[in-house]
């Protein structure tokens, strides 16, 4: 007896199994993302935008109206398709690289401005599809192709603290949050609140999801489960940042 | 809230850049998504104070990828949306144009020539001729009007929304710094009322579903291999030659006896009619020729205009844009090239009537 294998309802069957790597994060990101799209119905009504980056292989992931762009404009994108038709759920759907290096300067005055859109980062502190470079958000230590000694912070910096940022610049109606693939209800209960915040018209939503790149980090599924679970969050806090309605420490109202 | 901007015919004197806001208006532009850049701006100022009446939207971006990308975007979603710039911004403005070029996106980008390159000076050239007409990474798959008077600008800009949505391809409206900014006596007219039926927009993403069922389309400019890619631009090729003919536009004058052929394109033509006017009336056979399209480029009818003609003389404010189309377009023709170029600066009739009075000698 052989058990189809559980799929969400707005996933497409035909390009499936999908083409991330074994082990990786993205799969488990899109299928939390796939659930929360059902749980709210709007497949008819969904426009999903993704980058360069290992997210670009997400092009045909789903049956719901896709669009590819360029290495990290994924914001403006979306932003023009949402202002030409507010009627429309749309998300952008990045990688680290994507949303904190290239396309930061998109992504800092989407949150400023305010766009109702639904932005989606996928934080597996590396550029993957390259081949395992240095990302903003790679951790102090660690060793990637161009950082092959460790990063080290004296000359690089500090992991950009993406959610963290977001939250500083937006203001009332934006929703803010991380959550990691090691805990996927939490993660849909997020892209879910992301993806009505948007529908409610509040403001921007951004998501972080902390995500594995077995591949890159050259890791067998333990060690890989171990630097998502134990190393990550040390510098990438695990919850929610910012809820509409909510008053947030430091902000005047 | 009227739907139509411009009743009847109307007589105007306005700026270059005005001129533009109301013909995108006239054209029943949805959105414009734009960045601040001189010489440019007033297209902006124009467009957020008269589009709120009409219905019509504005996003100012935080910069001109942004505003190419939005722009992109607008498309997507089914509105006549467009965008405008120059120099620096025209070269950010190449990486959406590709896309646009890529997939099919019916932009329209409207580029107020300045002085280059880099940031140079923000008043007047003809130096984005190359990075017009193939900026992009790819084969310029593009339409590019050269406008030479402000009625042209009123009439291209209007054209640019038809041909962009009926051919699928990113069309610029050419203009320059001069254009933008100078007054000039134009009629505006509503473009349904001379008979020019305007294409209607239609979303690529973002359809409603139909008789309760929706169709995803998924859109990626990214390809697994090498024959793919050779595959979708062969096809895009073939069917950009082909159209082609259909959109190539050109002028010429007094080409029939004559010894020399002025080529220049945009406002350079206006002195470039002067000279030939000038020099006939001294008994010089001088023509000219200017391509209205500089991509595609009219390059048959180009030859034919000088196949009796002993001389061309290419007159252009770069060094030698135009010239390379051209040499392209004429490849085999055996007529001797001369050259006028003054990258930055404006080229006066007088400039145009010395050279070819000491071509003549
Ligand atoms: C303008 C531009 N610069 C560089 C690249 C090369 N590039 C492709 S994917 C990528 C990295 C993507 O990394 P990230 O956004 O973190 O996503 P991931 O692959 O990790 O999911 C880069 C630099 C490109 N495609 N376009
Ligand atoms: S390279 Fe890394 S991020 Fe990309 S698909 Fe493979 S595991 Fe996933």
């Amino acid at each position: 007896m052989s058990v189809e294998p559980q799929m969400p309802k707005s996933w497409n069957r035909e390009t499936k199994p999908h083409k991330f790597c074994p082990g990786c994060g993205h799969g488990l990101v899109l299928k939390a993302l796939g659930e929360a799209i059902d749980e709210l119905g709007i497949q008819d009504k969904v426009v999903f935008g993704c980058d360069i980056g290992c997210s670009l292989l997400a092009w045909d992931f789903f049956n719901v109206d896709t669009v590819q762009t360029h290495h990290g404009r994924t914001t403006p994108v979306v932003t023009g398709i949402k202002r030409a038709n507010p009627d429309v759920i749309c998300i952008a759907y990045m990688g680290d690289g994507g949303g904190y290096a290239i396309g930061s300067q998109h992504l800092v005055n989407a949150a400023a401005r305010n766009e109702r859109i639904t932005a989606i980062l996928v934080n597996n502190t590396n550029y993957a599809m390259t081949g395992g470079q240095m990302a903003p958000t790679t951790l102090p230590g660690q060793k990637t192709e161009t950082s092959p000694y460790g990063r080290d912070v004296q000359l690089m910096g500090y992991p950009t603290q993406g959610p963290e940022m977001v939250a500083a610049i937006t203001r009332e109606g934006a929703y803010v949050a991380r959550g990691t693939v090691a805990n996927l209800r939490q993660l849909k209960k997020y892209l879910k609140k992301a993806l009505e915040n948007q529908m409610a018209g509040n403001g921007f939503s951004f998501v972080e999801a902390l995500s594995t790149c077995p591949t890159n980090w050259r890791t067998n599924a333990k060690e890989t489960w171990a630097f998502l679970e134990n190393e990550m969050p040390k510098y990438f806090k695990v919850g929610e940042i910012k809820v509409p309605g909510q008053k947030e420490a430091g902000q005047d109202g | 809230m009227g739907d139509t901007p411009i009743q009847g015919e109307k007589r105007v004197f306005m700026t270059g850049n005005e001129v533009v806001a109301w013909a995108a208006l006239a054209a029943k532009a949805d959105i414009m998504y734009g960045y601040p850049i001189t010489p440019q701006n007033e297209i902006m100022h124009y467009w957020t104070r008269m589009a709120p009446k009409y219905g019509k939207r504005f996003l100012q971006t935080e910069d001109e990828l942004s505003a190419g990308f939005t722009t992109v975007g607008g498309v997507l979603a089914g509105r006549k949306a467009f965008t405008a710039t120059a120099g620096p911004g025209n070269t950010l403005m190449q990486e959406p144009m590709s896309m646009a070029e890529m997939m099919r996106i019916p932009t329209v980008l409207v580029v107020q020539q300045r002085g280059g390159p880099s940031t140079a000076t923000v008043i007047y050239s003809q130096q984005e001729v190359t990075m017009t007409t193939y900026g992009g990474n790819g084969e310029g798959l593009r339409i590019v009007y050269s406008t030479s008077t402000h009625q042209e600008l009123f009439d291209y800009t209007i054209k640019a929304f038809n041909t962009a949505w009926k051919y699928r391809f990113p069309t610029f409206i050419l203009a320059d710094g001069y254009q933008a900014k100078m007054r000039e006596s134009l009629t505006l007219y509503n473009p349904e009322d001379r008979g020019i039926k305007l294409i209607d927009p239609e979303p690529l993403l973002g359809k409603e579903p139909v008789n309760g069922e929706k169709k995803p389309t998924h859109l990626r400019n990214t390809y697994n291999t090498e024959e793919e890619l050779y595959e979708v631009i062969t096809k895009y090729m073939d069917e950009y030659l082909k159209v082609a003919p259909e959109i190539m536009e050109y002028e010429e004058g007094n080409v029939d006896d004559a010894d020399i052929i002025v080529v220049s394109h945009g406002v350079v033509t206006r002195a470039a009619r002067g000279a030939v006017q000038e020099l006939r009336n001294a008994g010089l056979k001088v023509g000219y020729f200017r391509p209205i399209t500089l991509r595609p480029f009219p390059g048959e009818q180009l030859k034919k205009a000088v196949v009796n003609a002993k001389t061309m003389l290419i007159v252009e404010s770069a060094y030698g844009q135009l010239a390379k189309l051209v040499k392209d377009a004429i490849y085999g023709t055996t007529i001797n090239l001369e050259y006028l170029f003054k990258p930055g600066v404006g080229i006066t009739a007088e400039e145009i009537v010395a050279k070819c009075k000491e071509l003549l000698k």
